[in-house]
């Protein structure tokens, strides 16, 4: 039969995640977690004629609004449709995820009530589905970044990757963490959703976070570190350099925030490896407590 | 194949708080204090172990633990105390088409519940042809599953299931679907299984499938191990606690014990196969009686009830055949059955000691023997027929 027998020995004690071990599980599993994502997908977009079509439209109205008014209206912030999409994007990411993470072992109770498979699976799905529309509303993005005539610089777009790994990273450690309490206290969810809320804001995604520090700048330093405690700004200001640039605002003032590009990538990357830290914590504590799911559901 | 056991159950217990009102909120959970949960011990200090290439029967009444216990060795439940140790890849069918989803086609149904079961893509491509025609659903296949019938879904659902490729199954309860021919077909299926030296947990009501399929078999009572051993003994002591569970008027030994029943034995016919008595064979049933104390007016009864039915059948006592056995120390009392006319299967002996004059109950042991009849063989002799042989010119 099987060349190689391994042994499961299962006991009353939480067991202790060994990350090396578990990702091999995981890819054992890997089938799974395709499966789900293309569930999730097809029953996303079931009996609507136009499919994955609506994901697309979203950022193209976002641009098409945003083109039309600022035309229109005038705005201080040159390029302001690239400057929105390209936090908004990435913002959209963590929300998608993050709420239907929360939902995620809830929502397939039936299967974790029934099916034996590492649990994990269920808020990876999650992300997986917020992925593939931001795949695809990102090549609109870059398309119109081209075609617009904005352009990319090359230095600054090596940020985006990782940016985009920070972002994925610190997205992955909070779903984790909210899909698994969220088993048992039923509140995280109401709570995740006006937290976003707030959290939208404190992010410079809408508005100039050059005129955020020249704001602070006169002010305490504590508001400034504060204001980066956010790891969501850190990623956005990444993702702005990479695909927006500076920006130079009328009165003189820099549209993103004013750093030198090296400092700024060092802000990111320490971003990446706080969450790292935080994914490990986060994913140990949702192995934990995903032995008592099937119980709790 | 090495002596090793596929599945190792070391002191398992588990226990379930049942909230009158489950808290889902931190609101909730600060107000219901510890108290008003109550602890339900599903499991309670199980141990056995299930050897490679066994198949083992899991049997009990509803709530007795077979599902927490094949959830726990899952994976699924994490017992509350004790170890389980399990070797080799594992498949646990514990309801068909638990990852079914509605939307999807019934192709789409078989990627996704293939996979839950560890089937690789590849695999599921190979196998899919098979899944389908043992499904019998070769026209629906892309059709939707929510426009499935009941049967339908349960026909794919096994068939999945069949095409794994585990080295330990568990199954709960899920031969019990479909029609009798497609229940022969998972039956075929799950011998294959055995040929090929996989380790089986069956789950199931259906006893006679324990005793014909499986090699050993527990029983749970109460979340407790209550038997343990040879598919037939375990099903036996089933029947017992069965009857006494659904009828609380049902005692299986009383009386005074003035006089008392030593020993029982069922005698087959001279010749035959030890413990196998044929339909229209005579036999008897012998019964050794003790007197405790002087009994003067001693009435020995017996009776044979259906195993399926609990219905009488047959009786006979030595009053009626005019026998007085006055006072004695020990005596055997044998009743011989002069060609036992019913159907094969198995019956319950009831044996009966008890007053000629008042019906006082000396000693009474209720429906606790067990016999079974089966089918005579056809006789094939080898007899004279004439024969005619004729030639024809053509």
């Amino acid at each position: 039969m099987a060349a190689t027998t391994q042994t499961v020995e299962r006991t009353s004690e939480s067991p202790q995640l060994r990350v090396g071990e578990r990702l091999r599980v995981l890819v054992a599993h890997r089938e799974i977690l395709s499966n789900l994502i293309r569930k999730e997908l097809k029953v996303k977009y079931v009996a609507s004629v136009l499919g994955a079509i609506w994901s697309l439209l979203n950022p193209l109205v976002y641009l098409a609004v945003f083109t039309f008014v600022t035309r229109v209206l005038g705005n201080g912030l040159p390029d302001y449709p690239v400057y929105l999409l390209s936090g908004l994007l990435a913002w959209n990411l963590f929300s998608a995820a993050t709420l239907g993470g929360s939902r995620s072992v809830i929502d397939n109770a039936n299967l974790v009530k029934k099916v034996s498979f590492p649990r994990e699976i269920l808020p990876m799905a999650a992300i997986g589905v917020a992925l593939v529309d931001y795949g695809l509303q990102m090549i609109v993005l870059l398309v119109f970044i081209v075609v617009s005539g904005h352009g990319l610089a090359l230095p600054e777009l090596a940020v985006l990757p990782l940016a985009f790994v920070a972002l994925l990273v610190f997205t992955a450690a909070l779903t984790l963490w909210i899909s698994a309490v969220n088993v048992r206290y039923r509140d995280v969810g109401h709570l995740l959703n006006i937290g976003l809320l707030v959290w939208f804001w404190v992010t410079p995604i809408v508005y100039a976070s050059g005129l955020v520090q020249s704001y602070l700048d006169d002010r305490a330093q504590i508001l400034t570190v504060l204001y980066f405690v956010n790891p969501l700004t850190a990623v956005v200001e990444g993702m702005h350099r990479a695909l927006y640039g500076v920006g130079v605002l009328p009165d003189g003032g820099t549209a993103t925030w004013d750093m030198s590009l090296g400092s700024l990538t060092l802000i990111v990357a320490a971003v990446l490896v706080a969450s790292l830290v935080f994914l490990r914590f986060t994913w140990g504590s949702f192995f934990a407590r995903s032995g008592d799911f099937a119980e709790e559901l | 194949m090495t002596a090793a056991p596929a599945i190792e159950v070391h002191g398992v217990s588990k226990r379930f708080h049942v909230f009158r009102e489950k808290p889902s909120t931190i609101k909730q959970r600060l107000l219901t204090s510890r108290a008003r949960a109550d602890d339900f011990w599903a499991l309670r200090d199980v141990e056995f172990e299930i050897g490679e290439g066994t198949t083992f029967g899991l049997i009990g009444h509803n709530g007795s633990g077979k599902t927490t216990l094949l959830k726990c060795i899952a994976g699924i439940l994490r017992p509350s105390s004790g170890t389980i140790r399990q070797r080799g890849r594992l498949a646990a069918l514990l309801e068909l088409g638990a990852g079914f989803h509605q939307e999807l086609t019934g192709r789409e149904n078989v990627y996704l519940n293939a996979s839950f079961l560890g089937l690789t893509r590849k695999q599921t491509d190979a196998a899919f042809d098979d899944i389908v025609a043992f499904a019998e659903l070769e026209d629906f296949i892309d059709n939707e599953v929510k426009f499935y019938s009941s049967g339908m879904l349960v026909r794919l659902g096994f068939a999945v299931a069949v095409h794994v490729d585990p080295d330990v199954l568990l199954i709960d309860e899920v031969l019990a679907v479909g029609d009798e021919a497609f229940q022969a077909k998972c039956l075929d299926r799950i011998r294959t299984f055995q040929h090929e030296g996989r380790t089986i947990v069956l789950v199931t009501h259906a006893l006679n499938t324990v005793i014909e399929t499986c090699d050993r078999a527990a029983m749970l009572h109460h979340g407790e191990l209550h038997a343990i051993g040879m598919p037939d003994d375990v099903v036996r002591e089933m029947r017992y606690v069965l009857l006494g569970v659904t009828d609380p008027n049902f005692v299986r030994e009383e009386g005074t014990r003035e006089a008392e029943i030593a020993e029982v034995q069922i005698v087959p016919p001279p010749g035959a196969r030890e413990g196998r008595i044929l339909r229209g064979d005579t036999f008897t049933i012998a019964v050794d009686v003790r007197q405790n104390e002087p009994v003067d007016d001693l009435d020995v009864d017996f009776a044979v009830l259906d195993g399926a039915t609990n219905y009488p059948v047959m009786d006979a006592r030595t009053s009626r055949a005019g026998l007085d056995l006055g006072r004695f120390d020990k005596k055997r009392v044998r009743f011989r059955i002069e060609g036992f006319p019913y159907e094969p299967g198995k019956y319950w002996v009831t044996v009966g000691l008890s007053s000629r004059e008042t019906g006082h109950l000396y000693h009474v042991q209720t429906q606790r023997y067990l016999f079974e009849v089966f089918d005579a063989p056809r006789i094939q002799d080898r007899v004279d027929v004439a024969v005619a042989v004729e030639v024809d010119e053509l």
